[in-house]
Parts: structure tokens; C-alpha cells; sequence
């Protein structure tokens, strides 16, 4: 095995009390892609930021091509050939292609060396298939070109290793193969990958060798992912054995939500064009497509936020006159948003407040114009011990908690009223395995009472998992919809770039 | 109307333009070089105040005006700093430190002034910058004797727009600032210090508010006079927003206004009907608020302005 490119030996840091990273070894040969596994919180972000030079580790070197280095900026990891392509994209969207690509590299007599940029960029293009226009505004790329722009301009300024934090997780399955056939043709001419995900089969399908992490120390190497089961790799992250809960069947009732023809403007984002579609009672209808497909616009119609221009809805049987969200909400839709940090909750408010803030004005809450603040703390108190919310206590500043037990919140504020439907955007989006199991059992829950579930988003394993139909969504229209016993991944992946596009 | 018509094509009138124009020229290109890199800098109306008061005083100590000119861009630079360190090294609010700024340094100019010049029943003047014509050109039928017999600041401003251009759009430099304003944590990851050309851009900025006020002081006016800048830093805020943060834009913008400013000038020495002149002093500012909700309705801000940057925070 050749010499490693980057090593990092006895790597600790620490927050305050908590111990983010601790004695972490790591190292990637040229030509070698290193996955790293592990669940949110596990430490590997901060292991990379590490590497990266956002943050000093409190002990523990770093070796470039065998000899320490010291790190304290991105532009010192830069200087050794450390590139990174974060989870958010740093890219400044109203800039074109090239001038971020040219962002801090000198010009020639005083100006941007536009020609040098242009064939560099080319003769990257060229090497490993990532082509781009470089006169476009970020603005007008897509996701993954926006990521391949990432990607790119590590390259472009000499990366030999390059470290990837979920690149996958803002990807369609077709951009996936994309990018994996990139990264495989940047390893075969010797640079080093590591490659952040907790997608097990990613890792296996892709990565040389894997290091888990789980709370901040290397619990398992795996030196042969491609014959590792994931559920050996799932142990290793988790520490014990995750078993998927089971969808029993369902006797699905009435209809307690109907869409017909519905339209809206192009406001922000991509418009609906003529959705219909249904959900029964004790049914979960899951919602597939690439973001910016029109998802947003459908969450928010039927969440009463936006009115469509065209077409009906209607929720429990009853038609859906005036869209607001407290329309909506009295005829029995439960909500839980696709960004729980901005439209889910108020993070500078206390927890109790956000749990309570749309049932403010009913009776429960609130008498003669004035809050009750002892039914409101007493509401909070009941759901955070009911779904084990980690926090304090329900006065916590609600931004303060974490990703998963800001769900359960989510979760706890809608379920405690028995909606009849309720529309998830996202459910598990960034939380860990153990906190998405917790959600997904709820769910499962919810639909053996009788609720109608919707849930929209892009992890087509946990839609095949958790849902009885599957509607994929294109352009703002609902391309088709299948039984979850006819869909495979690899199907609706292809539906969801538009291919098969009869219904 | 035919009267006006006939006065906007009268040597006068365009020179009138011009002259108006240079100072809001300045300003409005010092303000967008700031919120390019994403920093408000409401300290304008002061800076500009300062400046010119500094510049009218070593002006009239040293009797050099170009050393007044030095000055007036020092002291803008400085003010500059000075609002960058609040904004950017110690990522203070934006608005409560260019109100200071201002307010700071308005208090500052009249005290200096009164310390140095003490209550004088004339107030002291100093000898102006006069027009240098520019061979051949300045022979051209009415453009020549407007446009180009002015003062050497005026040459100065007409310069400054395409070498702003230049620098922001062609150079290394001008892609951070620009960058810094869009997304500083993109540019820090690339290896641009921030707080560097954040600092570097403020100043910039404070140098040609500097700029500006050098002119009230020293061509326009011959004296320093406490209302001397009214509320021209505040136009020039406006402005760059009606010129969408581009300097030929800016600039246009500084032009068209100085159109209107010229234009109810006359209006009111031609005593129109008998219309109270006051109605004319509004014009300008009515023509920047109709233009701004017409004009800059799609007008996109730098993303990043008046977001302070810490590398930590995540």
C-alpha cells in the first residue's frame, strides 16, 4: 500500500464539556476513498473541520505526505492540497461559475486571469466528466451542478484529497451514479476521497475502506465494505442492531384528503400543474421527486399557506373554502414543515410557546384574550415526557435543541390533536438512525389509528419503507403513482428525472 | 416647458449637472464599493461632513489645496476604519454604528471648526480650485465648455466610474469584495480573508465619501458651512440602490438626479407662476422616491450586507 496522503494521529476536540473527537486516528492513501461513517453528533464533521482548519484540535497532529503540518485556516489546508465540499454549498450564487472558481487565486498583472481560469476549468472538465458552463450565475444551476462546481474548484486550486460531507443527501439516485463515477475517476489518478455519509449502501457501493465513528472515537475499520453487511455497519455506527419496523397491512378507509386539479402560479419555486391525488384514511401516501419539483408549492397548499388558482381540496370530506392555515387546520390537517428551524418552530421563544403557537387562540390555550401559560406549560410538560424530548425543560429556548428532538416536538404539537391528515415534509431529514426510527414507528402508529399520511421527500428508502402508494412528482406535476409493492428504487429514480413520464 | 427646454441645452445648465453630480458621484461610489462587501456604512452623511472640514482646514492652513484633497481622504479612509472596526472586526449592528459614525462625526467637524476658527463675523473662505480646460476637447460646440472646462475633482470623479468598474469587475480584488458580500464563508474557504477586504473595501468607501466632501468644501462652496453636506451621504445611500450596486449605474443614477437638482434650480430662478421656491427643493428628492419604487424593484442587495461574518459560528 503506498504511503498515506494525509494522516491524523491521536486527533481530540473538545466543546466546552463535550468531547467532540477523541484520539481519532484516520488516514487515506493516493488514490484510496475512505469512507466515514457514523450518526449525527458522532464527530464527524468536527473531524473534518479539523482537517480543514476551521477548528484547533485540543491534541494530535496532522501529517501531509509524512510530515506534520499545522492547520489554522481553510487557506492552510488549501496550501497542502486539502479541498472540501461542505454539506452547504459556499458558493456565491449571483457570482458566475468562473468567478468562483477564481475567487482568491492571484491575477495576471493585476487582473483576472479569465483565459487561464477557462482552460483550467476545461481540462478538469475533461479529466473526470464535470462539465460546466462557466458564464452561468450559481443561481441557474441546479443542485448537483451547484455541487460539481464544488468539486471542481477544490480541484481547481491543486486538491490531492478531498473530503466530501454528505454529498448525497441533496442528490437524485441518477446524480448519485454521477457523482460516484467522478469520484472513482479522481481515485484512479491517484488523489484521496474521503467520503462522509451515514447511507450505508453508499458507502459500500463506493468507498475502499470505512472508519466509523460514534461519539467521537473510531468504534470499527472496515476493510472490505463491498462484503460488509450493512446491518454489521449499522451495529458498528449505532452500537447495537437497528431492525427496520415492520409495515403491517391496512384496511384504508374513506378519503380524508382529495386534490382535483390543482394549480398555482409560478410564485416562488417551481408551480403545480393539474395535481390530483388522494389519501384514505389509514394510508400513507408517499410523495417522491428531486427538490424543487413542486414539492414546496404542494406542502403549502395543503397546508393552507398558499392558495391555488385552479382546483379543489378537500380534507375530511369537506371542501376546502378559504386556504389558511388555520382553515385547514379545524378541519382536522396536521402540518409538520419541511425546515423545522424556520417555519416549524421560533427558536428565540421558549419551548412551550413553539408547541403551542398554532392552538394559541382555541380555548386549550388561551381565555378571553389572554394566554394561559399553566395549561401551555403543562401541555409541554406532558408531551416532552411522553416522547422523551431531550431538553431541559419546556421553557428551553426551542432553538437550542437538537435535530431529532426538535421533531419529536414537531411530532408531539400535531399528534396530540388526532388530525385526521397530516402532511410531513422531509420527516427525517438530517436526524440520526436511532431519532428517524423513533419518527418512522409513529408514523407507522398514526396509520393504524386511522390518520392519512403524507409525506414527501427524496430518501426513496424510507418512502418504499414507510408508504402504501408512491405519487413521484416532475416539474410540478404528479408523473404517477404506484402501489409500493410495484416501485423499486431503482424505478422510481428514473421517474423522478422525468423518464416514464405516462400516467 | 419650451423655456425649459431651451435652458437644458444652455452651457450653464449642463455644466450645472455636472458639477452637482461630481460630489454624489463620489459618495455613491464609495457607499457601493461598502455594501459590496456587505457593510452598510450610514456613517456617510458624517464622513462627508468631516471630510470636508478637514480638507477646507489644511486647506486653509497650508493654503495647498491639493494637501486638502489629502486630507479630506485621509479623514474618510480613518472614519471608514473606524466603522469597519465596529462592523466587521467586533460585527456590531450595522445600522446603530453608521448612525454613530454620523452623528460622531458631525459633532466632531463643528467642534474642530469652532476650536480652530472660533466665531468669526465672516466666515473664512479659502481660494477654490479653478476650471482647467482640457486642450481641443473643451473646443467642442457647448459639450467642450460644459463637460470639459471643469475642476480637476470633477476630471477626478468622471475617472473614478470606469476605473471602479474596472477594479471591481477585472480585478482579483474586486472579485472578494464582491464575494464577501455574496457569501463570506465561500470566500473564506477559498483562502480570502474577510475581515480583511471587508476592512480594505469600508475604506475604500470612507476615502471617496472623503472625496465628495473635499469637493463641497473646496470647489462648490469656497467655505465650510455646518449644513454644507444636507443630506447628500443620504441621497448617495439611495442612489446606489436605484443603480443596483454597479458603478456605471451608480453613476447614472448620480447624474439623473443632479438633472433634477439643476432643472429646479432654474425652475425657481425663472420663478415659474408663483409656485413658493420650496415646492421646487422638493423635486429632487420626490424624483429619487419615484424612481427608487420603479426602478429598483427587482434590485437584488449584495446577499451577505449587513450580515457580520464569524468563522466559528456554523
Amino acid at each position: 500500500m503506498p504511503a498515506p496522503l494525509i494522516e491524523m494521529r491521536g486527533i481530540s476536540k473538545s466543546f466546552g464539556a463535550v468531547m467532540a473527537n477523541e484520539a481519532v486516528d484516520l488516514s487515506v492513501a493516493p488514490g484510496e476513498i475512505l469512507g466515514l461513517l457514523g450518526e449525527n453528533g458522532a464527530g464527524k464533521t468536527t473531524l473534518m473541520n479539523v482537517l480543514f482548519g476551521a477548528y484547533a484540535p485540543d491534541a494530535g497532529e496532522i501529517l501531509v505526505q509524512g510530515r506534520p503540518v499545522t492547520i489554522n485556516s481553510s487557506a492552510d489546508a488549501l496550501a497542502v492540497g486539502i479541498g472540501m465540499v461542505h454539506q452547504h454549498f459556499h458558493l456565491a450564487p449571483r457570482l458566475s461559475v468562473l468567478e468562483n472558481l477564481l475567487i482568491g487565486i492571484p491575477g495576471k498583472s493585476g487582473r483576472i486571469d479569465r483565459a487561464g481560469g477557462l482552460a483550467r476549468l476545461n481540462e478538469i472538465g475533461r479529466q473526470h466528466g464535470l462539465t460546466l458552463d462557466p458564464d452561468l450565475p450559481v443561481t441557474a444551476l441546479s443542485i448537483g451542478e451547484q455541487q460539481r462546481l464544488e468539486i471542481v474548484k477544490a480541484l481547481f486550486r491543486g486538491a490531492r484529497l478531498l473530503i466530501l460531507d454528505e454529498p448525497t443527501a441533496v442528490l437524485a439516485p441518477t446524480e448519485v451514479d454521477g457523482l460516484f463515477s467522478a469520484l472513482r475517476s479522481m481515485a484512479a489518478q491517484g488523489l484521496g476521497i474521503i467520503f462522509i455519509s451515514h447511507k450505508l449502501n453508499e458507502v459500500r457501493a463506493l468507498t475502499h475502506r470505512c472508519v466509523v465513528l460514534r461519539h467521537g472515537r473510531v468504534t470499527g475499520r472496515v476493510d472490505t465494505p463491498a462484503s460488509t453487511t450493512s446491518s454489521e455497519m449499522a451495529r458498528l455506527m449505532c452500537g447495537h442492531e437497528i431492525v427496520p419496523p415492520a409495515r403491517g397491512p391496512s384496511t384504508p378507509g374513506e378519503a380524508v384528503l382529495t386534490l382535483d386539479g390543482i394549480s398555482t402560479s409560478r410564485h416562488s419555486g417551481m408551480a403545480l400543474r393539474d395535481v390530483s391525488l388522494s389519501v384514505r384514511a389509514g394510508e400513507i401516501l408517499g410523495i417522491a421527486g428531486v427538490s424543487g419539483n413542486g414539492q414546496r408549492a404542494l406542502a403549502e397548499v395543503i397546508s393552507g399557506i398558499r392558495a391555488p388558482d385552479a382546483g379543489q381540496m378537500t380534507i375530511a370530506g369537506k371542501m376546502v373554502a378559504r386556504f389558511s392555515p388555520r382553515e385547514v387546520q379545524a378541519l382536522g390537517l396536521g402540518r409538520i414543515p419541511e425546515d423545522r428551524m424556520t417555519t416549524g418552530l421560533v427558536t428565540n421563544l421558549p419551548l412551550a410557546d413553539s408547541m403551542v403557537l398554532p392552538r394559541i387562540g382555541t380555548g386549550a390555550f388561551s381565555r378571553n384574550g389572554l394566554l394561559r401559560p399553566d395549561a401551555i406549560r403543562a401541555f409541554a410538560e406532558a408531551q416532552i415526557k411522553a416522547y422523551d424530548i431531550r431538553c431541559p425543560g419546556p421553557m428551553t429556548r426551542a432553538g437550542a435543541l437538537s435535530g431529532g428532538n426538535l421533531q419529536k416536538a414537531l411530532l408531539a404539537r400535531e399528534l396530540a390533536f388526532d388530525p385526521k391528515v397530516l402532511i410531513v415534509s422531509q420527516p427525517t431529514r438530517g436526524l440520526d438512525i436511532g431519532a428517524a426510527r423513533f419518527i418512522h414507528e409513529k408514523f407507522l402508529a398514526m396509520r393504524a389509528k386511522g390518520c392519512g399520511l403524507v409525506v414527501l421527500g427524496e430518501d426513496l428508502e424510507e418512502l418504499l419503507m414507510l408508504s402504501d402508494r408512491i405519487a413521484v412528482m416532475y416539474e410540478g406535476r404528479i408523473v404517477r403513482t404506484l402501489d409500493s409493492a410495484d416501485a423499486t428504487i431503482a424505478r422510481l429514480g428514473l421517474m423522478m428525472t422525468g423518464a416514464e413520464g405516462h400516467s | 416647458m419650451s423655456v425649459v427646454l431651451e435652458q437644458i441645452f444652455q452651457v450653464g445648465f449642463l455644466a450645472a449637472i455636472i458639477r452637482i453630480a461630481t460630489p454624489l458621484a463620489f459618495a455613491t461610489l464609495g457607499e457601493m464599493f461598502s455594501e459590496r462587501a456587505g457593510v452598510l456604512n450610514l456613517g456617510i452623511e458624517g464622513i462627508m461632513l468631516l471630510s470636508a472640514m478637514t480638507g477646507f482646514t489644511a486647506t486653509s492652513l497650508s493654503g495647498s489645496l491639493w494637501l486638502g484633497v489629502l486630507a479630506a481622504v485621509l479623514t474618510g479612509a480613518l472614519m471608514g476604519a473606524v466603522h469597519a472596526l465596529f462592523t466587521v472586526a467586533l460585527g456590531l449592528s450595522q445600522h446603530v454604528c453608521g448612525i454613530g459614525v454620523t452623528l460622531f462625526s458631525s459633532g466632531l467637524a463643528y467642534f474642530l471648526y469652532r476650536l480652530i476658527f472660533g466665531q468669526q463675523s465672516v466666515p473664512p473662505s479659502i481660494k477654490s480650485f479653478e476650471t482647467l480646460p482640457i486642450p481641443v476637447l473643451s473646443d467642442i460646440p457647448v459639450l467642450g465648455p460644459a463637460v470639459f472646462n471643469q475642476f480637476s475633482l470633477v476630471y477626478m470623479a468622471m475617472a473614478a466610474v470606469p476605473l471602479a468598474a474596472f477594479v471591481l469587475y477585472r480585478t482579483p480584488w474586486g472579485l472578494s469584495v464582491r464575494m464577501v458580500g455574496e457569501n463570506p464563508r465561500a470566500a473564506d474557504s477559498a483562502g480570502v480573508g474577510v475581515i480583511a477586504t471587508r476592512f480594505q473595501a469600508v475604506m475604500l468607501g470612507g476615502a471617496l465619501m472623503g472625496l465628495a466632501g473635499a469637493f463641497l468644501s473646496m470647489v462648490q462652496f469656497n467655505a465650510f458651512t455646518f449644513g454644507l453636506v444636507s443630506g447628500r451621504g443620504w441621497v448617495a445611500i439611495a442612489l446606489v440602490v436605484f443603480g443596483r450596486w454597479d458603478p456605471w449605474r451608480s453613476a447614472g443614477a448620480a447624474l439623473l438626479f443632479a438633472f433634477v437638482d439643476a432643472l429646479q434650480l432654474r425652475m425657481q430662478a425663472s420663478g415659474l407662476g408663483h409656485i413658493p421656491y420650496e415646492a421646487f427643493l422638493m423635486l429632487p428628492f420626490i424624483f429619487t422616491i419615484v424612481a427608487m419604487a420603479v426602478m429598483s424593484r427587482n434590485a437584488v442587495a449584495p446577499s451577505a450586507l449587513l450580515k457580520p461574518f464569524r468563522r466559528e459560528e456554523r
